[in-house]
């Protein structure tokens, strides 16, 4: 018999498809500690049809997809599925929002972003398809390949 | 078109028209700029001038324009005398200047100063230069001379020469003189040649500039628009004398040149061009400075919506 490494939840928000590896970063990125009281369970590196991924499982919590659309940054391929006593009743993928708000630090140091002013990092999105952001304040693009270190 | 209210951040904030639309106001600033008519066309107003960092031309022309156009005009010079010095951020300096101003002109260390400032004052913010970022009313007052000084701002070849690297004005002018077509020509050496990203915005807006390391073939070149070389961009002395010795403009340089040349510098310069070249016609360094006047006299007018 197949057992699943990853238990079905009854109701809450199961992330699929992250990007291998990155499923403590979308956490973080979502603001989810695990004081919050919710059971979460992450499962890296699961072989799917599609390769390898990371799975984040959120019970008893249905996340919004505009808080979950932050993601698109670091998971770009991720679904979200929000389910109510076992079953998927909403399932839909990420989307890059417009404006990334206090996600993404500035790379440039001389960026007023990255001194002491009462501000958020913000970024809009200069291209969709290949995905390039832009710091609103400097106008500096970072480079997307090394967009990991750049979490705050 | 109504300027009033608007921030002057960036030049990536203007279209085309708007930006010819500034330059015909400063146009017609011209005889205040040069003190030969009276205006109080800014009577009652007060501009806050915030700079933390040194200049000259910026803050001090900014100022004329405004007192020019009978306005007043508080702030200061350094930020040494304020409370900035006891830690206040930019945020609040921004936030009490606006309390006693109508319109503030800041020059701040920090790229993104500006648009930040811009957020948090509801009065218009012109940035007079922001790190090595955006200067946006320097870029204007070029276009202004070259259009003054050749008739048009399209269908000239300009050839910007220097550092085009971390020079900060000549980013935003290759933007503009994209927007309008003109061909350019990016004369430096290699290691402070213009960014690719720079190079790329230009040909992605329909421009082909062509990339040179000298300055001894200009003869086709209208407008030789020439920026400081920084000694300390070079870890060898020995270097960077060589590399500036090399994009010097003297009287030999323009030997074959066109008659009607002119050649921009938006100062200070050090060696970039020899004396001799200020007795000659071609030298317009010194009217585009004056142009700052007008220029940000037609700026400071139309975000007080003094004029539309």
């Amino acid at each position: 018999m197949k057992v699943l490494k990853v238990q079905p939840i009854k109701d809450g928000t199961v992330i699929d498809h992250i990007t291998p590896g990155n499923a403590l970063k979308v956490l973080k990125i979502l603001g989810i500690e695990g004081k919050e009281g919710s059971i979460i369970s992450i499962a890296m590196n699961v072989v799917g049809k599609r390769g390898k991924k990371d799975i984040v499982k959120i019970e008893n919590r249905e996340l919004k997809a505009k808080e979950v659309d932050k993601i698109a940054l670091i998971a770009p391929n991720a679904t979200i599925n929000i389910i109510r006593n076992y079953e998927v009743v909403e399932k839909h993928r990420v989307s890059i929002p417009s404006q990334i708000i206090g996600i993404v630090k500035c790379p440039n140091p001389n960026c007023i972003s990255n001194s002491n002013e009462p501000i958020e990092s913000k970024f809009v999105v200069a291209s969709k398809k290949p995905l390039k952001i832009k710091c609103y304040y400097c106008e500096r693009e970072p480079n997307m390949e090394e967009i990991d270190s750049l979490i705050i | 078109m109504n300027f009033k209210g608007r921030d002057i951040v960036s030049i990536k904030d203007f279209t085309k028209n708007e930006i010819l639309h500034i330059l015909d106001v400063a146009e017609k600033m011209v005889p205040i700029a040069a003190g030969k008519e009276k205006s109080e066309l800014l009577h009652g107003y007060i501009m806050a001038s915030l700079f933390f960092e040194p200049s000259t031309r910026t803050r001090l022309s900014f100022e004329a324009a405004m007192k020019r156009l009978g306005g007043n005009v508080i702030g200061f010079a350094q930020p040494g005398t304020t409370s900035i010095m006891k830690g206040e951020s930019l945020a609040d300096t921004i936030r009490t200047a606006e309390s006693y101003c109508d319109v503030i002109v800041m020059r701040h260390p920090l790229e993104g100063s500006a648009r930040m400032a811009a957020e948090f004052a509801s009065v218009p913010i012109i940035n007079g230069g922001d790190g090595a970022g955006r200067h946006p009313t320097q870029c204007l007052l070029d276009l202004f001379t070259i259009r003054k000084e050749t008739g048009s701002i399209e269908g000239n070849k300009i050839a910007l020469v220097g550092d085009l690297k971390y020079g900060r004005t000549v980013h935003s002018l290759a933007y503009a003189l994209a927007l309008f077509k003109a061909r350019m020509v990016f004369i430096a050496p290699p290691e402070l040649q213009m960014p690719s990203e720079v190079v790329n915005e230009c040909r992605k807006m329909g421009a082909e500039p062509e990339i040179k390391h000298g300055i001894d073939d200009i003869e086709d070149i209208d407008v030789l628009y020439v920026t400081r070389i920084q000694k300390e961009r070079f870890p060898d002395p020995e270097e960077y004398k060589k590399v500036a010795g090399s994009y010097r403009i003297d009287m030999e340089t323009i030997k074959n040149a066109k008659d009607n040349l002119i050649i921009m510098h938006p100062l200070p310069r050090v060696d970039e061009i020899d004396p001799s070249i200020d007795a000659t016609k071609h030298a317009a360094y010194f009217r585009q400075t004056f142009n700052g006047v007008p220029v940000r006299m037609a700026l400071l007018a139309l975000v007080l919506g003094v004029i539309k």
